[in-house]
């Protein structure tokens, strides 16, 4: 594989799936609104009723706003993530994941263009939603934003694998509202997202052990700590090797000779 | 000099044999005719050319390149045309053939310069910045021909691209790509189930049920007072 090669095809990759987006003006407004609708409707309602104790990487006690806001823009990685797998479930239905995958380089080096490019397109938009959260006082320190960016790069990276892999499991563009329902939600609940994990440990201390195990967790956390200046090494590393082990999965998944691009039939 | 050479491959989808023992080569500079009806396998073996899939039993060599052992050099060699349309119909032309040039590789420059040459033989120059969705089937075709040589490959693969269009875009896409064939030395695998597209002297590969049922020189494909479209359904109906 030519280096230069490489980087440009990468490129390429990354000016499409910015263009997609940009096209897809319900796609991009439904990003931006889904989690201010959070931040705005459901925190504003448990304001109120949820007390939070000072917990890391907070100083002092906060507003159920101010913890939220680090869940929601994961949300945003984590349903952008899924709906690049979406996109790629679409594109090879359709045909276009052909000239992808004819492209001479290594399709492992294709997957990774492709999150890499995923990934690249939804941090601006999280960057929006974290400049729209100042309206609603939520103020993380300035230097915050810029040390959040390596933390939001990687937990975009790693749940766009998990989508990316997920998407070579599904077989059908139908099949996609159930990953909604199994997958997105179910992990979006089950995490440090809305709640921290003491209380989840008070709830039922099963549902804390999950919570514990479950990636998005960790994606929820890099960010929180990252935003506020500290950093969550068992988070980060965790993130890091599910980025490996989910990339290589869904390489594994698309090879030519192995994986369920293998088992398909072709007319 | 062979561009392509495929010997003796065969594929297997679970219990199902989609090819068998499937031989046939194409010489650069010749437009090869792979015919055969729908389900023959056409688009397997082209899945398989293409390196979409890995070849199970038999070799595939591409200009020198065995596809098992060297795929990239092999694929750099082609350029495909596939059955199904797989334009971004929300993006330019333009993009659409940029976005290629970057997965083959080409700087911007040369991209932009090799794009302006093919879209300009294609006479598709004026539609450049319209998204795809607005452009006819016979239009999206000529884009998809045009993206297929933007690297200026050596062998192009073309499978069913007229199937949808009407006579005067099917006519205008043939004679262009036997054109490319005479004027550039492309060797061309040219998948079809429609019999009007072949010339007596195209080289023929007659594919049914996976297995290849006849291969020479198109005219000789014919009895005596038989035409092409008896000679085909003899060969495919008693071996069906």
């Amino acid at each position: 594989m030519r280096l230069l090669h490489a980087f440009r095809a990468l490129g390429g990759i990354t000016r499409r799936e910015c263009f997609k987006i940009l096209n897809q003006r319900g796609r991009l407004a439904s990003a931006i609104v889904r989690p201010l609708v959070w931040l705005g409707l459901f925190a504003a309602g448990f304001r109120s009723i949820l007390g939070l104790s000072i917990i890391p990487p907070y100083e002092t006690y906060i507003l159920y706003e101010v913890y939220i806001v680090p869940g929601l823009a994961a949300m945003m990685l984590l349903f952008h993530g899924l709906q690049s797998s979406l996109s790629m479930v679409y594109d090879r239905e359709m045909g276009s994941m052909r000239v992808l995958l004819t492209a001479p380089l290594p399709r492992w080096w294709l997957l990774t263009a492709r999150l890499i490019a995923n990934t690249l397109a939804v941090i601006p938009l999280v960057y929006l939603f974290l400049l729209l959260a100042r309206f609603w006082n939520i103020r993380p320190p300035t230097l915050g934003y810029a040390s959040a960016l390596p933390a939001l790069v990687l937990a975009g990276l790693m749940l766009g694998a998990f989508g990316l892999f997920i998407s070579s499991l599904i077989r059908q563009l139908e099949n996609f509202a159930g990953v909604m329902n199994f997958v997105i939600f179910p992990m979006f609940f089950a995490s440090t997202a809305l709640y921290p994990l003491w209380r989840l440990d008070d709830v039922n201390p099963l549902l804390g052990w999950l919570a514990r195990l479950n990636p998005f967790t960790h994606a929820v956390e890099l960010i929180r700590f990252s935003l506020y200046l500290q950093f969550a090494p068992v988070s980060a590393l965790v993130c890091a090797a599910l980025l490996l082990f989910f990339l290589g999965l869904a390489a594994w998944s698309y090879d030519p000779g192995r994986g369920f691009w293998a088992q398909r039939t072709v007319a | 000099m062979k561009a392509l050479a495929v010997t003796r491959l065969s594929h297997v989808f679970g219990r199902r044999q989609a090819l068998q023992e499937v031989s046939l080569c194409v010489e650069a500079g010749s437009f090869t005719v792979l015919l055969g009806p729908n389900g023959a396998g056409k688009t397997t073996l082209i899945s398989l050319i293409t390196g979409l899939y890995a070849p199970q039993f038999g070799e595939i060599r591409i200009f020198r390149h065995d596809a098992r052992r060297e795929p990239l050099a092999a694929l750099a060699e082609l350029g495909v045309v596939f059955q199904a349309q797989t334009l971004d119909l929300d993006l330019s032309v333009m993009e659409n053939l940029r976005y290629h040039a970057a997965l083959r590789g080409l700087s911007r420059k040369d991209a932009d310069t090799r794009i302006r040459i093919e879209l300009d033989h294609l006479q598709l120059t004026d539609r450049s910045s319209d998204k795809v969705r607005t452009l006819s089937g016979g239009m999206r075709r000529r884009v998809e021909i045009a993206r297929a040589l933007i690297h200026e490959p050596r062998l192009l693969i073309v499978d069913e691209a007229t199937a949808g269009l009407d006579v005067a875009a099917r006519r205008l896409l043939l004679a262009y790509v036997r054109e490319l064939c005479r004027s550039r030395q492309l060797g061309v695998l040219w998948a079809t189930h429609l019999l009007d597209e072949i010339e007596p002297d195209d080289p023929l590969v007659l594919l049914h049920a996976g297995k290849i049922r006849w291969q020479g020189q198109a005219a000789a494909m014919t009895r005596e007072e038989e035409d092409l479209s008896k000679a085909f359904l003899r060969l495919t109906e008693h071996s069906s």
